[in-house]
């Protein structure tokens, strides 16, 4: 009888709940949707002939991602999302580990993971850049010290590429892995040991199966932002590592073709999304 | 007859606080034995030395007469039942069971897993996950899972403290059994006192990380060799010095005859209990004293002028 629920005050306070959500629908709304929507109007569109959009209404830009010349971009940035996961996974997962167990200096090294973030990205990967190149920090030291002759090639290839992108989205790998990890209950390792097992069955048995949620949300967070990555394989791969976020720009700058830049944006987004629900849905069924 | 579990001197100090005082304890093999004691008496971080989740300051933990301080926990063959019980949640009941006897290798999982459900009368329920079982069932499968194993001492850690009241004490008689059938040592870490004697061969009283007295329900319970135990194991009136039980205490209004002791007393009020009647009573030395007497006796009203009386064999004579 006292169910707030059922009382006409409450009634008011839905009112002013979906008042608080305004602000963000007129947000999604206007920096969002409606971008998206004039996006997927152009890539319906045929270029003009001086580059802007004309006449008439086709579908011939999709049919051009087909073109293997395109399919093999789409491809690579998939290789170098899906490796840049996988590094992250693997150095970020046992940096999570450590941090959880780390004691009264974890909010230490919790910041340290963070601390990247106070800089521009651009301005970390142009300190790579001085890092890297031939007469960079890297190179002038090995040949200081007498280890090489002639510079080693670290930049403008997709190893730095890689390099790159692990670096810049590493956070997001190991900060949503802790947070699994910080939640799971000290009494599983215990049990685990007390059943005899070691600690590296005892790691891969239940320790690894429990922070999957925490695996899965970071393998979203670097995947996605890397596969559509542009300015790292734009300043670490000299051009010569086309991603799929590099060819979008192409087409609105260099090629002037702002239909087909708009055909690939809309199927990028597309496979993010499916990736995403994908995801989604294995991470439903694996709590039942 | 040999104790299966034997601590020597066991000393466990952390950084700001002695938890563990030097404890030397026997074990006898095959008997439900517990380690009672209020919270923060150290009864739970001895279950923890013993386990090998922690390692002692100084002194031994013996296993069949081994030392075994050295030993990693997946190294001794104990089991722990956790308070929380700390079931793998991504694993299916049977998964659980199965658990420790895939680590070690063991022949004939299945069989075994079947049996040790069974066994804790959860068979049909192998295929739950632990979010969907109650916090009956599982418990029985932390049971399962540690049984399963054959430890040489079975640890539970307040393992009843999680269920309802009503839950609990059926469980009781449940370990109790189930101890008799497997065999197997239990050693129990309770602060629930009614728990330790329904269940307990015998059993050690614990207080500020050393233990005051061993020995059988009855021997605690009776014959306290301490204030602590006496008080910790149930209510006491003490009168002169001498400790009795509400339950042997009884109240008269004539003088008794026949040998029993008896003190003038007055009442101060009563408190209905459903099965029996407590009688608060202020005894002229000033102390209060309570009788339980049954519910169908005549009531006794505030300010009543009546006599305390019990048998000199019921005296606790202590320190």
């Amino acid at each position: 009888m006292m169910r707030k629920g059922r009382d006409p005050q409450s009634a008011g306070w839905d009112r002013l709940r979906a008042w608080f959500l305004l602000p963000a629908w007129i947000w999604m709304a206007a920096l969002f949707a409606a971008p998206f929507a004039i996006v997927i109007v152009y890539s319906l569109l045929t270029r003009g002939a001086y580059g802007g959009l004309g006449q008439p209404w086709t579908l011939e830009n999709y049919q051009r991602l087909l073109d293997p010349l395109y399919l093999e971009i789409v491809l690579r940035s998939f290789l170098m999302a899906a490796v840049t996961t996988a590094i992250c996974l693997v150095l970020g997962f046992p940096l999570a580990l450590f941090i959880t167990r780390a004691g009264p200096r974890k909010n230490l090294y919790l910041q340290l993971v963070i601390l990247p973030f106070w800089t521009s990205f651009l301005v970390r990967l142009y300190a790579w850049l001085f890092l890297l190149r031939d007469t960079g920090l890297i190179n002038t030291a090995l040949q200081h010290l007498g280890l090489i002759h002639d510079p080693l090639p670290l930049l403008y290839n997709n190893g730095a590429v890689l390099l790159g992108l692990v670096y810049g989205y590493l956070p997001f790998m190991v900060l949503p892995v802790y947070a699994t990890l910080e939640r799971l209950d000290p009494a599983l390792e215990e049990a685990a040991a007390d059943l005899g097992a070691k600690p590296w069955p005892a790691l891969l048995h239940v320790v690894l199966p429990l922070s999957a949620p925490g695996i899965r949300a970071g393998s979203i967070l670097v995947f996605i932002p890397a596969l559509g990555a542009y300015l790292t394989p734009d300043l670490l791969g000299g051009g010569r590592t086309v991603m799929i976020g590099n060819l979008v720009q192409n087409q609105f700058t260099t090629a002037r073709d702002w239909p087909f830049g708009a055909a690939i944006s809309v199927g990028l987004m597309s496979l993010v999304g499916l990736i995403v629900v994908l995801m989604l849905r294995r991470e439903r069924e694996g709590l039942v | 007859m040999e104790s299966i579990l034997e601590l020597r001197d066991l000393v466990k100090h952390f950084p700001n606080h002695r938890a563990v005082n030097g404890i030397s304890l026997q074990i006898p093999r095959g008997g439900f034995f517990s380690l009672l004691g209020p919270s923060g008496c150290g009864k739970t971080t001895t279950l923890r030395l013993i386990a090998g989740f922690e390692q002692p300051t100084s002194g031994d933990v013996l296993l069949n007469g081994v030392v075994v301080n050295n030993q990693k926990p997946y190294q001794r063959n104990v089991s722990t039942v956790f308070q929380s019980y700390a079931l793998f949640p991504h694993l299916t009941a049977a998964e659980n069971v199965a658990f420790g006897l895939r680590r070690k290798n063991q022949p004939d999982i299945a069989r075994r897993v079947r049996d040790a459900l069974d066994l804790v009368r959860l068979g049909g329920k192998e295929s739950r996950r632990p979010a969907q079982l109650s916090g009956g069932e599982r418990q029985r499968v932390a049971l399962a899972r540690s049984l399963v194993l054959q430890p040489d001492v079975l640890l539970l850690d307040e393992p009843l403290a999680a269920l309802d009241p009503k839950l609990r004490k059926q469980m009781r008689l449940e370990l109790k059994e189930m101890q008799r059938r497997v065999g197997i040592t239990f050693l129990l870490v309770t602060h629930d006192q009614e728990e330790a004697l329904s269940m307990s061969d015998q059993l050690a009283v614990m207080n500020a990380g050393a233990i005051e007295q061993v020995g059988t329900p009855q021997d605690v319970y009776l014959r306290p060799s301490t204030r602590f135990v006496a008080g910790f194991l149930g209510a006491v009136n003490w009168i002169d010095g001498i400790g009795l039980r509400p339950e042997v205490t009884r109240i008269s209004r004539t003088l008794p005859a026949n040998g029993a002791r008896f003190r003038p007393a007055t009442v101060t009020g009563s408190v209905f209990l459903g099965n029996c009647v407590h009688v608060l009573t202020r005894l002229e030395s000033g102390e209060d004293a309570v009788a339980e007497v049954p519910r169908n006796n005549r009531t006794y009203q505030t300010g009543e002028s009546i006599h305390l009386c019990w048998n000199p064999s019921d005296e606790m004579i202590l320190p």
